[in-house]
Formats: C-alpha cells, structure tokens, sequence
C-alpha cells in the first residue's frame, strides 16, 4: 500500500493500530459525486482506464457504443442511433439541471441552518445524543428540503463548479465530531472524526414527504400537469407514466401511484366503488384468517413477521406506534398466508413502508416521520392500511420469484447483473473479481429489498415514481439501477485493496445524504443502460 | 481494515442461528463495541472485521454475520466455506431457539469445515428473570458434543469479548498444533510470527475470500 500513499485511502485513513479499531468511515470526504464530470468520463469511453495494458477494445462493449455515439456529426438516419443520443442528451439535461440545482441552493442552504437550529430540537423525543444528531441531520435535511424536485429547464449554469458541488457537503453542520464512536445506538455508518454524525436511516421527512414548502415556477407548472391528466373522467394511464417517469408531485403521489399500479381504475366513475370493494375484501381476509396466526400452521409465519416489524423502520416514530405496528402485521401476515408459494420472507418488511408512508400523507399536511396516526379516523387508517396491502401485493405479484424457495429470482437477478457490469465497466467488474468479491455477497440485498437498505426512504420514494412509471420497473429496471449504482462508486471500489474493505464499502455504501437529485441522475444512467442494452439482450449473455 | 495493517493470521467467523437471537448485536458490539436497540433485520449477510491480539500474535477476524431465517439458508450456506470458528447462538429467554440447535450443527458440519472451532452462544443474560433455557442444561449439551460454550449479554457487553477470544484462541491453537495439517483449514493464512512490514499487500495470501 505504500505505492498509493496517504492519497485516497480515506477508508483506512484514521486506523488506528490497536486492536479493536474498526473503520467504516463515511461521508464525502472527496468531493461528491459530479455529474457532469461524470457524464464527461463515460462519454469520453473511459479508454485509458479499461485495460492497463492499454490495448484497444473489440468494439462490441458498450463504452465504445458510447464513444461512437458522442460524435455528433456522424450520426446518420440509424433511429439507433438518434435515440441514443437523446438518451444521452437526457442524461446531460438531468446532469445540467443537477448542477444548476446544487448551485441555486447553496446560498439558501447556508440561512436556512440557523432557522433549522431552532426547530430541529422538537422533532425527536429521543434521548439527548440522538436528539442532537437528529438536530445535525436535520440541518442537512432542511438544506435538502428546499430542493424542489428536479426539472428539466435548460438554461445553461456553470458546471463543472467542483468548488460549489464540493462545498455543499461541507457546509458547515456545526455537530461536535466524533460523537459517533461512544454512541450505542449508532448504526454501522459512522463518520470520520472530524465530521458531523448522519445517522443511517436518514430522515424522511424532506422532499418527498415534508410539509410543502414553497413550490418552484417548475415545480407548480408540473403539478397543474399532473392535475390535468388526473381530472379527465378517464385517466391517459401512459400520459401520467410519462410524466411520472421524472418524479411524482408529493400532493399527487398517493393517487397515481394508486393509478399506477393498476389499483385504482383509470376510469374515475368507478374508482369510488373499485375502492370499497377492494378495502372490504382486504378487511375480509382479516376477518379470515387473521385469528389464525396462533394455530399450529402459521405460528412461524406470524412468530418471525411479529419479531421483524419492530425492526423494520427503528428509527422513524412513526412506526414505534402500536396501532402501526399492528398494521404492518396484519398486512404481512394476510398476504403470506395467501402466497403460500413463498411465504413471508425477510425483506417483505419493508416493501409496505413506502405504500404506507405515501398513502399516510394523503390525510396530512405536516411530515409525516413524527406523526401521530392516533389523530386520523379510524376510515381513513383502515383504508390506508387495505390499499397498502393490495398496492404491495401488486408488486410483490411482479417479482414474486424473488422469494420462493431458494429465491431463485434473485439468484438469476445478481447473476445477471454481473454481466451487466463486466459490459459497462470492466474495470470495477475485474477489479472486484481480482479481490475475489463476489456479487452475491452485497447485491442480494439490493434485489431482495429493492435498494431500500441503501437508500434513504426519501430516495425510495422517488425511485418507486420511476418504478411504477417504467414496465416491469420492479424487475426489470431495477436491475439497470443496480448496475448504474454499483458503477456510480467506482472510485471507492477502485480505491479499495482488499477484500475486506470491498465488502464493508459495498454493504455500507455512503448515500445518506442523498435525495432527489442523486436520485435522478441515477436513473438517468439506468435509463441510458437499459437503453444501451435492452434490444439487444445478447450484449449481456455471453 | 487495510492491507497496510500487519497481521499473522486472518481467520473467517460465522455467527448463525434463530432469527433475533442477537447474532448482529453480538458482532456489532464485538468489532465496534456497539449495541442497537434499533437494529433491521439482517439480510444475505453481513460482514465485519476486527483484529485482536492472542499470544503475541496479530490476528484479524473476519466476521460473517448471516439471516436466521429458513428461507435464506439455500444462499448462505455457500457462506460456511473456509470458516474456521463458528458461533451458534441462541436466546436463554426463548426455548424454541435452542431446541434449533441441533439443527443448525447439522447444517454447519454439512458444509463447514470439519475442523470448524464451534462455541454455544447462549444470549441475552441480561435478561435473566426469563430465562428458559437452564445454564447447566446447555452447558452439557455442548460438552458431549465438543462444542466451546458462553452465556453472554451483547446489551450489556458481557462476555463477548471473552467468547470471540476463545474462539479465535481455539483456532489458533488447533493450527499451530499437529492436529490439524495446513492444508485442511483452508482460510487461515499463515506466516511468520514476526508482524511483517506493512505496505505489503502482495505477499499477502488471498484468504476468506470464497463464500
């Protein structure tokens, strides 16, 4: 390791060399995640990187496809062609509109802080170290949270600014450092010691689920979009696909991913009726079955759910509720009972979270991290609690070989997402088998929850707009997101030696400051790779 | 954690068991010296490392930290390979989790490594006023089945420490001892006792590296 010095071994960086001294370092010490420098390498092929012995490639990868495609002038009539350009023009706009967002809010994040100082201390009830790093995470979030989501205006903004990009991160929280090391309750993400503590689960309340802030000129024209498409007396499904495809208006979310998901029809005359029918079939199964969650042959099943849901969301008030808790219970329970093929498995937890989450805040206007469901009627909670079961179903119906015994889903998934990698970035892909990582060992996670344990919930969130707008998003195209997000580290992963700090990288990959922009441009990148290699699956096979 | 810390063994540990027995506290409060009351259930596996020092020698634990539940065992069981310690948890206020034990030493010897250094792990002593499973009842359990064993409270911190150590110490000694040859346990990489220079990643034998 000498060879590499003291330059971008920030993992190993504050080791210290006595026994007991474990480093999981997190938070963007290098400077974050620059689209545009980004978009810039990938355009670029990133030739020079791809084989050290610097011999040029067969021109079957996907990084000569990209470098072909960057030469504007020689695209010819090929619709390929074309389409592949404004794909990556795509990307380049959500990676302006990025940067130009970092920009805009840099200078209202540094006022907001002081606001915030105020406020965040009556946010959690928890004991005093936690409130205060609630308080410092909350600083973060509130900067966040005046973060309308992205749009796609075009004017130009000075990119590349890695000076701005980088001080956004480093915005002073003012956290004494270091409180992380002597703190129990602290999850496996700590910080370095001279960095402010941001808890894993991040909050939720910002962006997708706060109180609604002022709304941009953008943001207000997208959700009068939205309002339009939902108001016809039949709603164009494909028209409100599209226009989710780039994020979902919080005050519009509940209903269209209602819409989306197929659960409530498009025609708006029968939605009243498809509803109650719906709830009360829901409510029926509970009358059912739920008694029998103490027999003999659904003691386990119930058993493992009722040992899982305190653990599901630890962090979120809300979900330490009771009459929440039960909720999710009788959820899970009623759906395992009726999959038999697959049963309840680890992980089902927490697909119900976001459905809950967004159909909660249907019925209220503050966030909803805090919020007390003893304050809503009791309709309202047995509705929420009916379309989450059926809006979960759904998907689960979707991805439902991720679970059956064995998982074979999953298992074709990871393996297949090996290949993906090994095409588009050959580099991370040798490097981490020269390490002798195996994909199975970090990326099982990934398609068994959904990236949800990688992710802040907000990010969740916002992905499962994409989801729900794209076919088969839960299956399909959450593998392209995988392999955009696997790629997206590649400098940590590159900067990792052995085996040891590949894998604590990969299961502790350092995203709890992310929200909606990171988001979009992940799947901008996911987009852009399902693009490259959706009509042609024999890229991926070998 | 880096290549740039010297060691003189690297030796892979599992921790399986009943779901919620406390197998992720038990590793966290061991190579982070943490406890979670807001711990999420652990999904595929979990990794983590510490290096403790035994008999003047460096050693480096590799610490794989698996689901307990059913479903997942046909992935994690490739997880067994090269292990050379295990230990097999379960919570002295749930009986049912002991009454697995059997199970899960089967599994264990269905794809560990015959050598494996396997400790009982009872959990949970700080919550002694339930306790269902007697102290001397397991005690026996793993003395006729070879089997080290502790009662230990990762809550309170209590033991965990004297566990692991055994456990490594158990390896070590089974390795450095005629019983075992080398060639049979096939993760520990050996060296010299002599801490060698850091900055050497090349010399280093690739190890624990197969699931």
């Amino acid at each position: 390791m000498s060879t590499d010095g003291n330059k971008k071994q920030f993992w190993k960086r504050n080791t210290a060399k006595v026994p007991g001294s474990i480093q999981h370092v997190y938070g963007a010490q290098h400077p974050p995640f620059d689209p545009l420098l980004h978009a810039n390498l990938i355009k670029a092929g990133n030739k020079p990187q791809m084989i050290p012995g610097g011999k040029p490639k067969k021109a079957t990868t996907f990084q000569e496809f990209e470098s072909i495609t960057s030469d504007a002038w020689d695209v010819g009539d090929d619709d390929d062609e074309l389409l592949a350009m404004a794909a990556q023009n795509l990307n380049i706009e959500v990676v302006m509109e990025t940067a130009n967002k970092v920009i805009e809010n840099h200078s209202k994040q540094q006022e907001k802080q002081r606001q915030d100082d105020a406020d965040a201390s009556e946010l959690e009830e928890r004991e005093e170290e936690e409130a205060h790093e609630e308080e410092v995470e909350e600083e973060e979030e509130e900067g966040e949270e005046s973060t309308p989501e992205v749009s796609f205006a075009s004017e130009p903004s000075p990119l590349g600014d890695g000076r701005l990009v980088k001080s956004l991160s480093e915005a002073p929280i003012g956290s004494p450092k270091d409180a992380a090391g002597e703190r129990a309750s602290l999850h496996r993400q700590q910080s370095l010691p001279h960095r402010p503590t941001i808890p894993m689960v991040a909050r939720m309340a910002d962006q997708n689920t706060s109180g609604t802030p002022a709304m941009t000129e953008r943001e207000a024209s997208r959700l009068d979009k939205f309002r339009q498409v939902l108001a016809g007396p039949n709603t164009d499904l494909e028209e409100l696909r599209k226009l989710s495809w780039s994020g979902i208006p919080r005050q519009v979310r509940p209903i269209t991913w209602k819409l989306l998901s197929g659960y409530l029809p498009a025609n708006t005359e029968r939605r009243e009726s498809t509803l109650q029918r719906k709830r009360q079939e829901y409510f029926g199964f509970i009358e059912q079955y739920y008694d029998s969650r103490n027999d003999e042959h659904h003691q386990d099943t119930y058993r493992q759910i009722h040992i899982d849901i305190p653990r599901t969301n630890p962090l979120i008030p809300l979900f330490q509720q009771a009459s929440v808790q039960e909720i999710f219970e009788r959820i899970l329970f009623i759906w395992a009972i009726r999959h038999p093929a697959s049963g309840y498995v680890q992980g089902i937890n927490d697909l119900v979270t976001p459905f809950f989450v967004v159909y909660v805040f249907e019925y209220i206007k503050e966030e909803v991290e805090n919020f007390d469901v003893s304050s809503l009627q009791e309709e309202a909670l047995r509705n929420i609690e009916a379309d989450s079961f059926w809006c979960m179903s759904k998907l689960l119906d979707g991805i439902q070989d991720n679970y059956t015994f064995a998982q074979p889903g999953i298992q074709r998934k990871v393996k297949a997402l090996e290949e993906l990698v090994s095409r588009i970035d050959e580099t991370v892909h040798v490097h981490m088998q020269q390490y002798e990582v195996e994909y199975l060992q970090f990326a099982f996670r990934w398609m068994n929850n959904l990236l949800m344990r990688e992710l802040p919930l907000r990010c969740t969130i916002r992905l499962w707009d994409t989801y729900q707008a794209e076919p088969e998003g839960f299956s399909h195209f959450h593998l392209y997101v995988c392999a955009a997000f696997l790629v997206r580290w590649r400098k940590e992963i590159l900067d990792e030696r052995d085996f040891q700090g590949l894998m604590i990288l990969l299961q502790n990959l350092p995203t709890m400051h992310w929200g909606n922009e990171e988001v979009s441009v992940l799947l901008a990148e996911a987009y852009r790779l399902k693009f490259a290699f959706a009509d042609a699956p024999n890229h991926y096979k070998r | 954690m880096g290549s740039d810390e010297a060691y003189n063994f690297v030796f892979k540990v599992v921790l399986i068991g009943e779901s919620g027995v406390g197998k992720s506290n038990l590793l966290s409060r061991f190579t982070k010296n943490e406890f979670n009351h807001d711990s999420r259930t652990t999904i595929g596996v979990e990794f983590s490392t510490r290096t403790i020092q035994l008999k003047g020698l460096i050693i480096k634990a590799q610490i794989w930290d698996t689901a307990g539940l059913e479903r997942y065992r046909a992935i994690t069981s490739a997880y067994y390979r090269g292990a050379v310690g295990a230990l097999l948890v379960y919570d002295i206020t749930k009986h049912l989790t002991y009454e697995s034990v059997e199970r899960w030493l089967k599994e264990l010897y269905d794809h560990a490594d015959p050598h494996i250094v396997v400790m009982l792990v009872g959990n949970k002593t700080d919550l002694g006023s339930e306790r269902s499973v007697p102290t001397e009842e397991a005690k026996d359990f793993a003395e006729k089945n070879g089997l080290l064993f502790l009662e230990t409270s990762a809550l309170e911190s209590t033991n965990v420490e004297t566990a692991f150590h055994n456990v490594l110490g158990e390896i070590h000694r089974k390795v450095s001892s005629k019983e075992v040859t080398r060639g049979s346990i096939s993760a520990v990489s050996l060296a010299s006792p002599i801490p060698r220079a850091a900055g050497d990643p090349e010399e280093k034998k690739p190890c624990c590296k197969n699931l």
